[in-house]
Order: structure tokens, then C-alpha cells, then sequence
């Protein structure tokens, strides 16, 4: 097939006359694959939840869900995609998950179970889930691996996990309104392994289709995929208004929600410069177009911060576009990444015309959604330095638990040696027009004991800093009170024999 | 046992069986109104023109600006109207208005070839307002004395003097929140006209008689020139039951002026700031208790914000006024009801219909005053339980009182309530950060319309020559399993297995004047007409198989697809009896009717037994919080509810965990939020995304959820012995909050009255549980002074007795 093209649920299919917004959802509903729906056209909902298939680190395929509604429909030239439709046998018979869903009530209204289907046949086929392939029957009962004292299902570090290793949060951005999730998560729990004909399974042991050069011009707007980042910067340099998208979490949101229509737009998410991930003797270098979901995976934990980070971070629907050099592309004043990125004391590496530079993140921001990022500059990567504080936590305040955007977000990096605090770095979302370090509170703490008494006078230091508002999310007062609270929180939970549960 | 509740051998009704849909949902197959689009040609999209003010007159509106747009094919305005400009019943909603009363009202559709095209025309248009002063707030609107529809008083006994004789007088203040909907798939129709000019529109609505009622009137119509069909909605809740009307009129004016096809789908933004939402409401109240703590007397006015129109906000108020004793006996009451006129959406049905929001302000009375009258949350409940014998305040006997003691009783046990209760203390004791609670909570909940006329129903039930059964009812499937119900309904009045039903769409060219699939009676109305339809049915081929089988009509039995005789060893199958009942010229189809017998009620008095039943249920909830954040979970949640004899279990279980954990957003998570600033954009939802208005998520599921149907729990006189399920298990919910508040407490000393924001988000429940803090520890090392909104020094109605302090809850 010449000309644009994606593969559906196994079949070449020509992306027409898209234009640079047309977004995947609207164009698979115009191939009358109508199982994706618009929910909320933001990314919060996941009825429109479909499968790509991403390239993993070893040249492998990883199905990832992702939100239709948020990826421009260009971004789907020469790649694969599964729907909900695609799911079932040639014969009608159900997918394991759709089978699972169907028998135990999974569905009421049915509006948001394809999108819940395709989010749980990523996690159905994520490698590794079941360790050595376990059935839902002869695994260990859930949470046993994370449990708390009273055997109480594991909510430990934000995760929950059935006893066929499936990791609840991976429907962290589906909302159902009829069910209240219980047979959802029965059915999650109850999903077996692939089966060894499994097609999609087998598809894993391919590679992912490679990103394909594409540009598509309509009347007054253009899309392009640059081959590589010297040709990116080429574009930006002709039009350094363009507007560059990774995941396209928040451009989507943008196109969807407030009908903004850029000129030309380019996607840099596939980008292999902006793609490296080193763990070297002195520092942590994240390419900033790796996907959340790329970094969690592949730290596999050696960042206990950012492990912390990444539970509370939006959702896994969001977290599988979702890049660190998004997060502080916008540069928002709420972004959940800035307050933890501020306590590791992240470098930024900004790449331009004229080569790269280096800037610490804690200058980066000069006021809301101002950035020292010149025009033509993007942000190629992020590090960090190594060893890293023995001491960290990410406290993050929000109506809910799963996938909500912060009121208040606290990183925190702490090395305590001989209970002193030796050094403290603190960052601090959402209670000014940038994020900010709480530097007066790192002061108050450093070369100090660990104790109460500090502790109580830097807490009284840190609900002070910033200059929190009153929105629709909390009053100013309650995130003032939360900064006061979250250092004795951190310390409570840093003191030896701590209680259990919370 | 009655005949309509007497269940044969071997039926379909009580096996669980999944959604008659399941496939379909699970495979994306199944079509919503929306999904129609693409199967259609030529279709014109539509899109509406909001003004920016809550309140404001239009000087000029000028679409000329939208013609020049690129693919706009028309802009609909009120001269567009061939009939009557009002979307409601009441005459209070013109659809092209004048004069704008809430923020986001549309004052024109455009129509274009493409959504972008009518988007961008939207815009275009010029519209010229005169700004009005706006009342956002419903104490802005009691203040202001602007009130809509007619003020409702229920009554009995002598509340004077019962107050003044009670021992112990309490008075409070109370204001919550109302709650968007949040179905899925927002509102949509797709209109389109026959040769013949006649309308046909798919509609996402509960109520597809009244969607064609109005646009019949719309457009000039009679009701038989227009036909509505819902194959399903993803979600409706109540939100679908008036609010789809205007939307399916602007598609079928649009449709009969350019003669093609016009749909109509709001997005989320547009939808969320456009229909209407539950009902907030503000309270006031005084109630007196003897020393045993029994409510002796209830004085209160209870106000609804009902939004711009009245819409159904008379009988969601007479729903709030009927169910203010939840499962109390109250002997002496006097509430007044009225409904605030505010510039906000119009408020409308949310499951439930005001039976919440009345009973949410007596469980939020018992637990303010329980401390004072040293009782536990659970002592006070259960003492002023109704005994057999009492009625309600409007006059109903409370048929089946004890089934309250007996549901609660089992939840008790079941929740292991006294063990559990006794662990939390320990744990408490022990945790000086982080706190535990357990709290059980009862619901009551009246099933029929209080309008007398709505519990009608009408079914098409057609047998085919192959012996496959094609049913017809007029109510409608959003996901609460209505159709399932139907199916084996209908496979269990016929004797035939489920697998020989198959159900059609609904639609108003089938059965016709048939009432909102709403106030959970759809299984109980569509039910009966439907087995009276499959009865006729039965009969005549009762009678072809007694002629068959040589045997008296009386011992003809059908069963599982097989028709036998009694005592005899011959019998028939199913579709060859269908087949020699055609031959023999048998009329094999029929038309069901059914209609609730034994209501009476009179809106004038607010006297009368307006209720076929009461379901019960109760729910015991425990939670932990974080004293540093006010951030919980919920830990367990156990539930007995009684649903009859459950006609389909999968179904029933399903509506009361869905229901619970909807409830559970509405008191805890939901949280609208208006502007009421004198800014630009006062009366602006700020909250009209699912980024800010934050829904229930996996995080809210209870780690623990055990649900029990009440067993024997057989209902005379509803169809096959079950009972309605749709709402009630939302109130079970307040044992959520409940369970809140204790944990709160539980930060500061023992017996201290707990007030509690609604909804009870993480920040409501630190001002909460630092207020306790600091009772508990005065010279604490707290950073933040306590909060404003408790205030210290409202007067008690008598001061020589006490007296909580009134919350006053941020909206």
C-alpha cells in the first residue's frame, strides 16, 4: 500500500485524507471501528484505549495501550495497531480478557469496556507477568509479595497485584461509572497466560515497526516525523513556533479541549537521539522521549524516588506516551515529575542550532509556562547525579489516589548519616508559579539532627514556602497545611519501627 | 402468593446469567447512537453556540459570519421553530432562548459538513448580550427569595409542641454538593426524515415517549409523525430521563430543514456544562431526642438548587420530603421543601431523585448528635428504626419494618461488626498517625413514581413460525440489565429456554406512551407487561396443545421448551407447536400491559401510600486515614440488600456494588465547583472535565467488597417475586462517610461531635480530623490555624441544653 497507511487488527489500512488533527480515535471510528469511544477527549476516561505495537530494549515488541483520543492519527503511519474488535478469534472466540470480562459482570453499560479490554490485554501480554507463567489458579494469593501485617491485599508503593502477577494499575486510566470495578478486577485477577498459538503473543517476538518518516501537509497545517534530531532541528529552525510533541499528553488535550490548531506540528517521541538511557558511575541520563513506562521498566527500581514518582504519575494509559521532556516541555507549574527531578537535582540537556548546553532544571523555570528555552532548543535529556540520597519520598496531595493531577507535590532527597541530615534537596509543585526547591527548609535541615525539633521547625519553614492558591482542586490554606504536614509525615515514616498500615 | 409473583418450575428468572450484552460490549460490537454516524451518509454535525454569562439578554444574534465559514451548511436560530420553542414539559425551557440563564447556554446550533466545520462556524457567530446579575450559589438564591415551582410542606403530629417537651433539642445547618453524571457516552441523537417528512431519531434517552413528545411539539408535529428508537446508552442515570429531548429536537429541526441526516453527540465540556446535574441542597433543622435517644420531633426546611428551570425538580423534592426519615421513625415532623432559582444547569434526575439528599441530611443529623446523647453511630440507628406497624410521615405503613432489623442484624454479623470495632480501637490506640473506623448505615428507599400515572408499561411480544420470541417493552437498557431481566422474564413466562428470546430495540413505534425508565421500577413495570403479553400467548397455545396432547387446559405445562401433560407420557416441543398454532390460525403475537395497583397520593396534603414496597439494605464500611493528609481508603465494605428473590443475581449484585461505590463519589470525591467570584466568568463550572471533576477510580474500589442478597425475601405482588435494585444501593454509600467522620473523630478525645464537609474529600476530612487534633492535643505543634467553617458560636435553640455547632460546607 503506497501513501500513509497503519496496520489494524492485522489489515493495511490508508490514513486518507487525515489532516495534521485528526486524532486515531476519530479516524478508526471513520473506518467503522467503533469499539474505541470518546469519553472525555483528554486521556482521563480510557474508553478510547487501543493497542500499538512499541518497540521494547531488546528489539522486541511490547503492546502498549495507549489513549486514541490524544495520538494524532499521522502518528500511526507504517505502525500496528489492535482494537478491541481485533481482540476475539477469527471464530468469534473471545480473547481471554474479553471472555473474563463477559462471565462475571464486567460489563453494565458496555461504553467503557472496549477501552478496559484493550488496557487489560496490554497487561495480559506484558512480558514477565506471570514470572514463570503462572496460572491464576496455582499462584500465590494476592498481594502476598507486598502484603501489609493484617493480609490485607497489597497497596504497598501504589501497587496492587492479583495472584496472576496482573498490576491493577494498568486500568489506573479506565473509569467505569456503572460497575464500582470489583468484577473488573475479578476478571483482571482471573485472566491465565497466553496461550502458546496466542498471535499476539508470538507477534512479541518480532520487532516493533520502526518509526516512519512522515509528513503530511493540509491547507495551512503540516505534521512531520523528522528522520533524526538534525533534521528536527532544521524544522524548528525554520519555524521556531512550531510545536514539538512526544506523547502528545497534553498536545491532545490541547487540539481536543481548547481547539487549538497549530501550524506544524512535530513528533519527536521516536526520536533516537532523544532516546538514550545510561546509568554511568556518576550519573543517570534519561533520554527526554523515553516514555515513563520505558524508564520505569528499564530502572527497574535502582530509583527509588522516581519508583515512588511513577504509581502516583497520571496513569498507565498516560504514562505509555507520556515523556520527561513533556512533562517539563510545558513547562506547568503542577507537572508530577518537577518536584522529584528537583530533589535528584536534575541537569537538563538542551539541544539547539548551535549544538547542546546543560542547565540545571532548579533554573529552568523562569514563570508560569516560562522556560529559559530558547526558540529552536529542545530538550534532548535529563540527568542526574549519582550516589543518590539514602532518604526520598514523593508525597503528592490529590482528591484521589489514581490518576489525578496533584494540589501539592513533594519530592524529597535527603542524605541522613549518624542522624544528621547531611544534605537535603526538596522540590516543590504547585504552590507557586513554578516548581520550586524549598530552599529555606533545605537549609533548616542541613547539619542538623534528625529529630522532632527540627523537623517541627523546618516543617514550619516549609508551609511557607511558595505562594499556593485557591482553585477548584484545594484552598490555599489546605496546601499550605500540607507542605507544613509532609515533613513530619516523611520523618514519621523515616523513624525506625513505623507503624504499618497507612 | 399472588399469581404475578408465583414463579413455575424450572424458570429463567433467578439464574445468573451475564449481560445480555456482554459479548458486544467486551468485543466493541455492540452500537451506541453515535457509533450510527458512520453507517450513515451525508450526515450533518452540529454544534452549539454558548454564551459566556450566567445570566444575560440577547441584544443581537447574527449567524452570517458562520455561513462564511467553510462547510457550514445552516445556523439554527428560534425562527427556525415550525412549533413550540421549548424543550420541557413545563414550558420553562425554550430552546433557543432570549435570555440566558446559566453559563453555557446555547442560543443557536450550527450545522456543518464536517464537526470541525460547524465548531469553527460556531464560533463565528455573533451574539451581542446585555449582562444580568447572576445568582450562582443556592444561599445566594435564598437570600434573594428566588424560588421556582410550588413550596411542599409534609407534616404530622405537633412538632411545637414535641420540641418543647423533648429532653434534649439540637439544631444545625447543613449544605452539600449535587453530581454530574458522568455517563460515559455523553448525550447524542441522529435525526432523520422518510419520504414522507416523517422524523425518526436515535436518541440516547431513558425516556424515548417524551423525547418524541417534544419533538413532536417542536416541530409541529403529531407524536405519530415522530418515532424514537434507543438501542442502548453507555450510562443515563437519570441524566437521560429529560435532558435528551432538546438535543434529538435540535437534530430533527436540522434534519426536516436540509433533509439529511443530523447528528447531534455533545462533546464532554459541552455535555458537563449543558445538562443537568443531582440536586445540592441546603438544610436547616431542629430535632428533638428523649434520653434514650429517640427523635421525638423534626423541624426543618430543606431547599434544592434546582438550576435555571424546574425540569423534574417538584417530584425530586417530593422524593428528598418522602425519604427524610430514611428507616426512621419520626413521630412528630414538619419540613418545608423548596426549590432555589439559580443561574446553574438545570438541575434533574440523578438515581436516586432527592430520596438521597433527604436522607442524607437525617444520617448526618444522627451522627452530630450522637456523641451529645451518648450513643454510638450504631445505637442511635438502630433505636429509632421503624417497628412493625408505624407509618411513615406521609402515612404509609411500613409493610415489612422487621426486614430492616433482620437486614441490618445480618450485615452486623456478617462485617464480624463488634470484633472488628474492638481491633480498630487497638489499632488506634496504637497509631498515633494514621486512623481506623468501621460504620454501618441503613436504607429504605419507597419503589414506584410518585406520580400515580407513570407505573404503566406496555410490551410487544412476538412469537415467529420457527418458534423464536421477539420482545418488545418499553423500557430502556442502560446498562442496569433491564434487557436481561426482560429476557428471562419472558423465556420464564413462556417456558422456553433464554436461548429462544432474543430482545429488540426500544422503540416508540412499537409500544407507545410508555413512562422514563427511571425510579428503578423498569424491571417491575416492563416485567409485568411483558409476562402479561407472553401470558396471552401461552394461553392461546394452551389451548392448541390440549387439543394436541388430549388433556385438559389445565395440565398443560411448558417448560424449557418442551409442552407436557400431567400424568401423561407424550408431549410436544416448542416450535412445532408454535408451527401447528399457526396453521390452526392462533394469533402469536401480543400486546402486554401492566399497571402498579394500590397507589394513592396526593401532592396537595403530601398524604397518601404513593409506594408499591420498600427495599432495605444496609452497609458497613471501614476506612483508614492519614492524619497528615486527610487522604483514605476504604478498606472493607460489606452490604446486605434486599432485592426480592432476585430475578438475575450477576445483575442485582452488580447494580448494588455500582451503585454504592457511584454513591461514594457523590459524598466523598465529587466535587463541583462553580465560580461564584464577581469575575467575567462568574457561574462557570470550573470543574467541567473528567481532569478536574474526578469520578470514582480503581483506587476508590473497596479492597475488600462483600455483598449479600437478602435471602427469602420473596415480594408479593411485583413480577416473579423481586424487587426494584436501581437506586437504593446508593445510599449504602453513607456508610462510607460515616465510617469518615469516626476516623476523624478518632485524631481527638472520646465523645466529641465530628462535623464533616460533603463531599468528603481528603481536605474535608483533615479539617476534620485536625479539629479533633487540637481538642485532643491543645498545645500541638500545628502550623495551621483550625478551620474557618466551624464556627463556634451559633446559638442552641435552648441554651440550657445541648447543642452542636451547624457546619457550614464549602460548596
Amino acid at each position: 500500500m503506497t501513501g500513509l497507511h497503519a496496520t489494524v487488527n492485522g489489515t493495511a489500512a490508508s490514513l486518507g485524507e487525515i489532516t495534521p488533527h485528526t486524532t486515531a480515535l476519530n479516524w478508526l471510528r471513520a473506518q467503522g471501528l467503533t469499539g474505541a469511544k470518546e469519553g472525555c477527549a483528554e486521556g482521563e476516561c480510557g474508553a478510547c484505549a487501543i493497542l500499538v505495537a512499541r518497540p521494547d530494549e531488546s528489539g522486541n515488541t511490547v503492546w502498549t495501550s495507549v489513549n486514541s483520543c490524544l495520538v494524532p492519527a499521522a502518528a500511526l503511519d507504517g505502525q500496528e495497531v489492535v482494537t478491541s474488535e481485533g481482540l476475539a478469534a477469527d471464530d468469534g472466540t473471545l480473547h481471554p480478557v474479553q471472555q473474563e470480562m463477559a462471565v462475571r459482570g464486567g460489563s453494565q453499560c458496555g461504553y467503557c469496556t472496549p477501552g478496559f479490554v484493550c488496557s487489560m490485554a496490554a497487561e495480559f501480554y506484558r512480558p514477565g507477568r506471570c514470572g514463570g507463567g503462572c496460572g491464576a489458579d496455582e499462584a500465590p494469593a494476592a498481594g502476598t509479595a507486598e502484603g501489609s501485617a493484617d493480609g490485607q491485599p497489597a497497596h504497598a508503593d501504589g501497587h496492587e497485584v492479583g495472584p496472576n502477577g496482573f498490576d491493577l494499575h494498568a486500568l489506573s486510566g479506565n473509569l467505569c461509572r456503572c460497575t464500582g470495578y470489583r468484577p473488573i478486577r475479578d476478571a483482571a485477577y482471573a485472566v491465565g497466560s497466553p496461550g502458546e498459538d496466542d498471535p499476539l503473543a508470538q507477534r512479541r517476538d518480532q520487532p516493533a515497526p520502526p518509526p516512519a518518516a512522515t509528513r503530511i501537509q493540509r491547507e495551512e497545517s503540516e505534521f512531520v516525523r523528522p528522520a533524526d534530531l538534525a533534521e528536527t532541528l532544521e524544522v524548528l529552525a525554520e519555524d521556531p513556533d512550531a510545536t514539538l510533541v512526544a506523547g502528545a499528553t497534553d498536545y491532545g488535550v490541547e487540539i481536543n479541549i481548547r481547539g487549538t490548531r497549530p501550524s506544524r506540528v512535530i513528533a519527536i517521541d521516536r526520536l533516537p537521539e532523544l532516546r538514550t538511557f545510561e546509568i554511568g558511575e556518576d550519573r543517570v541520563e534519561l533520554g527526554a522521549a523515553l516514555t515513563l513506562s520505558e524508564i520505569e521498566r528499564r530502572l527497574a527500581g535502582r530509583v527509588p524516588l522516581l519508583d515512588a514518582l511513577f504509581p502516583q504519575f497520571a496513569s498507565r494509559l498516560i504514562r505509555n506516551g507520556a515523556t520527561l521532556g513533556g512533562n517539563l516541555g510545558t513547562g506547568s507549574p503542577i507537572g508530577d515529575s518537577p518536584p522529584v527531578l528537583l530533589a535528584l537535582e536534575s541537569v537538563l540537556v538542551l539541544a539547539g542550532p548551535g549544538g547542546t548546553r546543560e542547565v540545571p532544571l532548579a533554573d529552568y523555570f523562569t514563570g508560569y509556562r516560562q522556560t529559559v528555552k530558547e526558540p529552536g532548543e529542545l530538550i534532548a535529556a535529563i540527568r542526574f547525579p549519582l550516589p543518590l540520597s539514602t532518604t526520598t519520598a514523593f508525597h503528592k496531595i490529590a482528591k484521589r489516589r489514581f490518576d489525578d493531577i496533584s494540589s501539592v507535590a513533594v519530592g524529597y532527597a535527603l542524605e541522613i548519616s549518624d542522624g544528621v541530615v547531611a544534605k537535603a534537596r526538596i522540590g516543590l509543585g504547585g504552590v507557586a508559579a513554578t516548581p520550586i526547591r524549598a530552599l529555606e527548609t533545605e537549609r533548616a535541615l542541613e547539619g542538623q539532627p534528625w529529630t522532632t525539633e527540627t523537623v517541627r521547625h523546618a516543617a514550619s519553614l516549609l508551609a511557607a514556602e511558595g505562594t499556593p492558591m485557591d482553585d477548584h482542586r484545594a484552598s490555599s490554606r489546605y496546601r499550605a497545611a500540607m507542605l507544613g504536614t509532609s515533613l513530619r509525615k516523611l520523618h514519621a515514616e523515616s523513624a525506625p519501627s513505623q507503624e504499618v498500615g497507612a | 402468593m399472588s399469581h404475578l409473583s408465583q414463579r413455575p418450575a424450572s424458570p429463567s428468572v433467578g439464574l445468573e446469567v451475564p449481560h445480555e450484552s456482554a459479548v458486544g460490549h467486551v468485543t466493541g460490537e455492540a452500537l451506541y447512537t453515535d457509533d450510527l454516524v458512520g453507517r450513515s451518509t451525508g450526515v450533518l454535525h452540529a454544534h452549539p453556540v454558548q454564551a459566556p454569562h450566567a445570566h444575560a439578554r440577547v441584544v443581537r444574534l447574527d449567524p452570517g459570519p458562520a455561513l462564511q465559514v467553510p462547510g457550514v451548511v445552516r445556523v439554527l436560530t428560534a425562527e427556525d421553530v415550525p412549533g413550540v420553542n421549548d424543550a420541557g414539559v413545563k414550558h420553562d425551557e425554550p430552546l433557543f432562548p432570549t435570555e440566558v440563564m446559566y453559563y453555557g447556554h446555547s442560543v443557536a446550533w450550527v450545522l456543518g459538513e464536517t464537526l470541525e466545520a460547524a465548531r469553527l462556524g460556531a464560533a463565528a457567530v455573533e451574539v451581542d448580550y446585555e449582562v444580568l446579575p447572576a445568582l450562582v450559589s443556592v444561599r445566594d438564591a435564598i437570600e434573594a427569595e428566588s424560588f421556582q415551582g410550588a413550596q411542599k410542606t409534609l407534616t404530622r403530629g405537633d412538632v411545637d409542641a414535641s420540641l418543647a417537651d423533648s429532653t434534649h433539642v439540637f439544631t444545625g445547618e447543613f449544605e452539600f454538593s449535587g453530581q454530574e453524571h458522568f455517563y460515559i457516552e455523553t448525550h447524542a441523537s441522529l435525526a432523520t426524515v422518510d419520504e414522507a417528512g416523517q422524523v425518526f431519531v436515535q436518541s440516547s434517552t431513558q425516556h424515548p415517549s417524551e423525547t418524541q413528545e417534544i419533538v413532536a411539539h417542536v416541530l409541529g408535529l403529531h407524536n405519530h409523525e415522530v418515532t424514537v428508537q434507543c438501542l442502548r446508552m453507555g450510562g443515563g442515570f437519570g441524566g437521560k430521563e429529560m435532558q435528551p429531548h432538546g438535543y434529538a429536537a435540535i437534530g430533527a429541526i436540522g434534519a426536516r430543514l436540509t433533509g439529511r441526516p443530523v447528528r447531534v453527540r455533545l462533546t464532554r465540556t459541552q455535555d458537563i456544562t449543558m445538562s443537568g446535574k443531582r440536586h445540592g441542597f441546603h438544610a436547616s433543622w431542629e430535632a428533638g431526642f428523649d434520653d434514650d435517644g429517640r427523635i421525638r420531633a423534626l423541624r426543618a426546611t430543606i431547599t434544592a438548587d434546582g438550576g435555571w428551570s424546574l425540569d423534574l425538580s417538584e417530584p425530586v423534592l417530593a422524593r428528598a420530603l418522602c425519604h427524610i426519615d430514611n428507616a426512621y421513625y419520626i413521630p412528630n415532623v414538619t419540613v418545608l421543601g423548596r426549590i432555589a432559582k439559580s443561574n446553574k444547569t438545570s438541575q434533574t434526575a440523578f438515581r436516586g431523585f432527592g430520596g438521597p439528599q433527604g436522607m442524607l441530611v437525617m444520617e448526618d443529623l444522627l451522627s452530630r448528635v450522637a456523641p451529645a446523647l451518648g450513643l454510638t453511630q450504631e445505637e442511635i440507628r438502630e433505636r429509632n428504626f421503624y417497628a412493625p406497624g408505624e407509618s411513615t410521615p406521609y402515612g404509609q405503613p411500613v409493610r415489612h419494618a422487621e426486614r430492616m432489623h433482620k437486614v441490618w442484624a445480618q450485615v452486623m454479623e456478617q462485617s464480624d461488626f463488634a470484633a472488628r470495632s474492638a481491633q480498630i480501637a487497638e489499632f488506634n490506640a496504637t497509631h498515633e498517625h494514621t486512623k481506623r473506623a468501621i460504620a454501618a448505615t441503613p436504607v429504605k428507599f419507597g419503589i414506584s413514581f410518585n406520580l400515580k400515572a407513570f407505573n404503566q408499561a406496555g410490551a410487544l411480544v412476538l412469537v415467529y413460525k420457527d418458534g423464536s420470541v421477539l420482545v418488545n417493552h418499553g423500557g430502556t437498557e442502560m446498562g442496569q440489565g433491564l434487557h436481561t431481566k426482560m429476557l428471562q422474564v419472558a423465556a420464564t413466562a413462556l417456558g422456553v429456554p433464554l436461548s429462544k428470546v432474543r430482545l429488540a430495540p426500544t422503540r416508540t413505534d412499537k409500544v407507545p406512551n410508555t413512562s422514563a425508565t427511571a425510579a428503578s421500577t423498569g424491571a417491575d413495570l416492563n416485567g409485568g407487561a411483558v409476562k402479561n403479553a407472553c401470558e396471552q400467548i401461552r394461553e392461546r397455545l394452551t389451548q392448541v396443545a390440549a387439543g394436541q396432547l388430549g388433556c385438559p387446559l389445565t395440565d398443560v405445562r411448558f417448560v424449557d421448551g418442551r409442552v407436557t401433560a400431567l400424568g401423561l407420557d407424550t408431549s410436544l416441543d416448542w416450535d412445532d407447536l408454535v408451527n401447528i398454532a399457526y396453521f390452526q390460525r392462533v394469533q402469536l403475537s401480543a400486546s402486554g400491559f401492566y399497571r402498579t395497583e394500590g397507589l394513592h397520593w396526593n401532592a396537595d396534603t403530601f398524604q397518601g401510600e404513593p409506594f408499591k414496597y420498600f427495599a432495605y439494605g444496609a452497609a458497613v464500611t471501614e476506612v483508614e486515614v492519614d492524619g497528615f493528609t486527610g487522604a483514605y481508603r476504604s478498606r472493607r465494605v460489606d452490604i446486605v440488600h434486599d432485592v426480592g428473590d432476585s430475578l438475575s443475581p450477576l445483575i442485582d449484585i452488580g447494580q448494588i456494588e455500582g451503585g454504592y461505590v457511584q454513591g461514594a463519589g457523590w459524598l466523598t470525591l465529587e466535587d463541583l465547583r462553580w465560580d461564584t467570584s464577581d469575575g467575567p466568568h462568574r457561574g462557570r463550572l470550573l470543574t467541567q472535565a473528567a481532569s478536574t471533576y474526578k469520578l470514582p477510580s480503581f483506587s476508590e474500589m473497596p479492597q475488600e467488597f462483600n455483598v449479600t442478597l437478602f435471602e427469602q425475601a420473596h415480594e408479593d405482588g411485583v413480577v416473579y417475586g423481586g424487587k426494584a435494585v436501581g437506586e437504593p444501593p446508593l445510599m449504602l454509600a453513607f456508610a462510607m462517610r460515616e465510617s469518615l467522620r469516626k476516623a476523624a473523630a478518632a485524631f481527638g478525645p472520646d465523645g466529641r461531635m465530628t462535623e464533616l464537609g460533603c463531599p468528603s474529600t481528603p481536605e474535608s476530612v483533615f479539617w476534620a480530623l485536625e479539629a479533633a487534633q487540637l481538642e485532643s492535643e491543645p498545645e500541638t505543634q500545628h502550623t495551621v490555624r483550625p478551620s474557618a467553617t466551624l464556627s463556634s458560636d451559633t446559638p442552641s435553640a435552648s441554651p440550657t441544653r445541648p447543642a452542636p455547632q451547624p457546619v457550614l460546607t464549602a460548596e
